[in-house]
């Protein structure tokens, strides 16, 4: 039966509630939002003074207004020990949504830890510790100092390579420039762990290396380009689902062509028509379906490419604009090098590129026309966006390097309606010690774990059980390797901590790993853990990070984190200090002396160690200032404070000085080289189904606390595999059905979810969902710099069950918003 | 969209408080000494009119019935879906009826009889009226507010209560 809350009123806020400036933690846009709290025994009324709106509320709000909030954005929390009600609600006068709330974070209040109504009970509370069979509740002290003894003794005999570390590296939710620093400073500066990996990779390096390596950060727009650009490119992306209120309040103006007054105010000089958009993917997503309804169907070309061929699509492209005269002579000549070079190493013939990628020679002439045709003898403005799509596909550093070089050819970075971006996942924050010596290419942190390497594991939020490729194989050896441990630490009582080191010890040199879990929710690779750490999150303490345009803010601490929670900056430096201590114990003062310069008291003082001091432009920036900067912050990096306001960057680039050797952007070979990860090839040819991947607009960024949400849980209790219903009807299958994918790598489940668009062969499956891995069927293959190819998988199918009980209330429709 | 200036009493606001905040802390270890027992014992929720919508015999199925409940301000569908559904009214279990303002930001829903969807114009948001208004996708952190419906011996369909809140309201009934 279809979830409703059965809530018919809420509080309403007083006039003199509390209102903390908040970005959403979930993903890259960064929402501006506002967090209401006041007593939980108070409440404002209905006339318009006495209430914090200032709003007639006897009255019926119309569409739009400010005045309302839904049930899920309340909440009754603890401030300062002290029950509140809390609306954490879309601020109108953010410039990133002016308003808007996607069902990610106009959830934020009902996702947050509340004693008096139950949500996220999961969240720990406390230090947890292996003992008598499970782990139970310990003191910080206990646990740090069992992480210590153990982490001092496995670098003592092993060197810091025995020390492996996953670790997030990027902003909002479980990041944030104060908890970056903190960890990074742990391992960066009092260490140099060099077997170390990222959230969502196995090894420590950027998902966009060939743009930096060519000169051209990755975030170099705002999101006002898409505004004013003539042509938007999407590679790989589904912004309506992972960028939403990005799309909905900058792209969607311009495709519907209500942003021409900006257009023409802004850049009076040329002629102006509503918004087109180029859309590469080899699925058709509701971001093509939206893209249609509002700027018509001629205005939109979905080039549904053969998976992973992104590349031959865009040699070509580059080759025809080439030869058309497309292209920004004087801005290559000015800004960049190597524009020759690069053209003859990727020449592509339209009709080569056609076979290779399943489009006609028309499509692509028309993709390069509306990328790159002068408008009226004036330079047309092209924003180039990618994620996923190019950064888990195959050849990641060709295939974006290629998408790079036709944005440069014609002009569009740093230029007002241009940009060349990857669209994100979560927000950035990040600012740490140098990272040159983990090398490059990085260890592959997965293969040595597999492989027996290391002795401790620390792992900051992250959940490689559900996020890794190879995953199944992964969590087999992981699981062995934990057990060895846990067994060795019941042979010895808990109290006798000298007993257990050496236990533990032990069982190390016998293959085994000691795990130390950091994070604000039971994980499922935390189940291997021997110490769990509670962690704080975003609104449970200050923290800064940086949207998709590089737009800092900071939001505010409204309310206590559960139990013993704390932030991770501060947890850093609790595992510092501890390791000093025992590095000292150890008559190692050397090495102790390492960990010297961790007296944080809050997230602040590891604010203004790390970003104040170490971020490009940071001694601009303070909390104070952020503060008063509200939720429009200022665009990164500062470079200056003027007139009591953080003077900020709105585009990188816009003076034509590049990254590269004497300021330029430098063009780069790309030529195509087929399916670039080992074993891809001979999986596409040995298995039936394309296994293609990603993100469900419900669960975006937000899956770790939407496991306990009930409006969500309902809706995708199982990951969906989107099928072709003729290929559902020759498997036997219907709707909801429980399905085997299955390949050589492993095997995983899903729930049969009909999808007409979906091509024949071609599934696309929910990511990194707790109730199905996608990740156990995905090769180990890697790039040449170690990134993972997640989106080229094949597998074949088979059904498990009937439909289960928890899909018979689920709709199987289809997702398109459709008029008729 | 029509504005009516309702006056609303404080009992509402009140009723709220005590009715969910205290059973909802009842839920916890938390022990409140009850209050003294001249206080008023509270409503757990709002109280509903009773509002006849139509008779069984105006509707055919999928064309839908524009109608108004709790008020005249909350605009609603009246629907006979043709096949029975969980929680739908009258002698075929197929009569169902929404709030039509979009639980995201109150853009009116349009039925598309094809697939017995509402969908909004605004963001994209479907809901799905052969499944109690289940989002099929969209931005709604809600699914769609449904209308409890009563159908009495003559024919008469009655609402008479709301399951989730509507949009632009913090109370779904306004006046008193």
């Amino acid at each position: 039966m279809t979830y409703k809350r059965n809530i018919d009123r809420l509080p309403i806020p007083p006039k003199d509630a509390k209102v903390h400036n908040v970005t959403c933690h979930f993903c890259i846009v960064g929402c501006g939002y506002h967090a209401y709290t006041w007593d939980v025994n108070r409440q404002g009324g209905m006339a318009a003074d006495q209430n914090a709106f200032g709003a007639d509320l006897s009255q019926q709000q119309a569409a739009e207004t400010v005045n309302w909030f839904s049930p899920s954005m309340h909440n009754i929390v603890k401030q300062n020990g002290q029950d509140v009600h809390i609306v954490i609600k879309p601020d109108h006068d953010c410039v990133v949504n002016s308003g808007l709330g996607s069902v990610r974070g106009a959830r934020m209040a009902e996702e947050s830890f509340s004693e008096v109504t139950g949500t996220q009970a999961q969240r720990l509370t406390d230090p947890l510790v292996w003992r008598y069979g499970g782990l139970y509740p310990t003191s910080w002290q206990d646990a740090l100092d069992l992480v210590a003894a153990v982490t001092q003794r496995v670098v003592a005999e092993q060197g810091e390579d025995g020390l492996i570390v996953s670790a997030f590296d990027h902003g909002g939710a479980g990041g944030g420039y104060e908890n970056t620093w903190g960890t990074g400073k742990l391992y960066f500066e009092s260490m140099k762990v060099k077997n170390i990996r990222i959230h969502n990779r196995p090894a420590y390096n950027s998902e966009v290396h060939s743009t930096r390596d060519m000169g051209v950060g990755e975030l170099n727009y705002c999101y006002e380009d898409t505004e004013l650009a003539d042509t938007i490119v999407i590679a790989g992306g589904n912004p309506l689902e992972t960028q939403t209120n990005s799309f909905l309040n900058h792209w969607i103006p311009n495709l519907r062509g209500t942003s021409l007054d900006k257009k023409k105010k802004q850049l009076p000089d040329e002629p102006h028509a509503a918004g087109r958009i180029v859309i590469v993917d080899p699925r058709r997503t509701v971001t093509v379906n939206a893209c249609e309804m509002e700027a018509g169907k001629d205005n939109v070309l979905h080039l549904a490419i053969n998976s992973g061929t992104d590349l031959a699509l865009f040699n070509a492209l580059m080759t025809y604009v080439a030869d058309k005269g497309w292209i920004d002579k004087e801005f290559i000549a000015a800004s960049t090098s190597g524009y020759d070079d690069m053209l003859a190493a990727n020449r592509t013939s339209l009709e080569d590129s056609a076979k290779i990628t399943g489009l006609t020679v028309q499509q692509i002439q028309t993709a390069a026309s509306w990328i790159a045709e002068p408008k009226e003898g004036k330079r047309r403005r092209t924003m180039f966006g990618y994620e996923k799509g190019l950064i888990w596909g195959n050849d990641n550093y060709r295939t974006i390097g290629a998408f790079v070089n036709l944005a440069l050819a014609t002009g569009n970075v740093g230029r007002p309606g241009g940009g060349c971006v990857r669209m994100g996942g979560h927000q950035e924050g990040y600012v740490r010690p140098s990272d040159a010596h983990v090398g490059r290419p990085a260890a592959y942190v997965d293969q040595l774990l597999i492989a027996g390497k290391g002795g401790v594991h620390h792992i900051w939020g992250c959940d490689h059980y559900k996020t890794t490729l190879n995953a199944l194989e992964f969590k087999r050896v992981y699981k062995k390797r934990t057990d060895m441990v846990k067994d060795a630490m019941s042979t010895v009582a808990y109290g006798d901590r000298a007993a257990q080191v050496e236990a533990i010890m032990g069982a190390i040199k016998q293959g085994g790993l000691f795990v130390v879990d950091i994070d604000i929710v039971p994980t499922k690779i935390g189940q291997a853990a021997h110490v769990v750490l509670p962690a704080a999150t975003s609104g449970e303490m200050n923290l800064t990070s940086m949207n998709g345009e590089r737009r800092m803010r900071l939001t505010e601490r409204y309310m206590d984190p559960p139990g013993q929670a704390k932030p991770d900056c501060l947890i850093a430096a609790g595992i510092a200090q501890a390791l000093e201590k025992a590095w000292r114990a150890a008559g190692k003062n050397d090495v102790a002396d390492k960990f010297k310069g961790y007296d944080w008291k809050t997230e602040e003082d590891a604010f203004m160690d790390g970003y104040h001091q170490h971020a490009g432009g940071g001694e601009n920036v303070t909390y104070e200032r952020l503060r008063a900067m509200g939720t429009n912050g200022f665009q990164e990096p500062a470079v200056g404070f003027k007139d009591g306001k953080i003077v900020g960057t709105q585009r990188l680039y816009a003076d034509g000085k590049f990254g590269g050797k004497d300021g330029k952007a430098i063009f780069m070979a790309t030529a195509w080289r087929g399916l670039q990860a080992e074993g891809k090839q001979q999986e596409k040819d040995k298995f039936a189904f394309l296994i293609n991947n990603g993100r469900a607009n419900q669960v975006w960024q937000s899956a770790y606390l939407d496991q306990q949400n009930d409006f969500v849980m309902e809706r995708w209790p199982l990951p969906f595999i989107e099928m072709n219903p003729d290929d559902m009807a020759e498997l036997k299958l219907n709707q909801g059905d429980l399905v085997e994918v299955f390949n050589d790598n492993g095997s995983t489940q899903a729930m049969a979810y009909p999808t007409p668009t979906a091509k024949r062969k071609e599934t696309f499956m929910l990511f990194a969902f707790p109730t199905g891995v996608q990740g156990n069927v995905v090769s180990k293959g890697v790039n040449e710099l170690i990134i993972p190819n997640y989106k080229q998988t094949w597998g074949n199918i088979r059904k498990i069950a009937d439909a289960p009980e928890v899909t018979k209330s689920l709709t199987f429709k289809s997702l398109e918003y459709r008029t008729s | 969209m029509s504005k009516r200036c309702d006056k609303l009493v404080d009992t509402g606001r009140r009723q709220f408080l005590r009715g969910t905040g205290i059973a909802a802390a009842a839920g916890i270890a938390t022990v409140v000494t009850p209050a003294p027992g001249k206080a008023a014992v509270p409503l757990a929720r709002v109280t509903y009119p009773s509002q006849k919508l139509a008779n069984v015999k105006d509707l055919k199925t999928d064309e839908p019935l524009d109608i108004n409940y709790p008020d005249k301000d909350s605009p609603g569908v009246l629907l006979k879906l043709g096949k029975a559904v969980e929680n739908g009214a009258g002698p075929d279990r197929d009569i169902v009826a929404f709030s039509t303002l979009c639980p995201h930001k109150g853009f009116p829903l349009n039925y598309v009889a094809a697939d017995k969807s509402l969908n909004c114009p605004g963001h994209y948001s479907r809901f799905d009226c052969e499944k109690g208004g289940m989002e099929i996708w969209g931005q709604a952190t809600q699914n769609l507010p449904q209308f409890a419906l009563r159908v009495d011996s003559k024919g008469d369909i009655y609402a008479e209560a709301v399951d989730e809140l509507i949009y632009g309201r913090l109370s779904n009934v306004l006046s008193a």
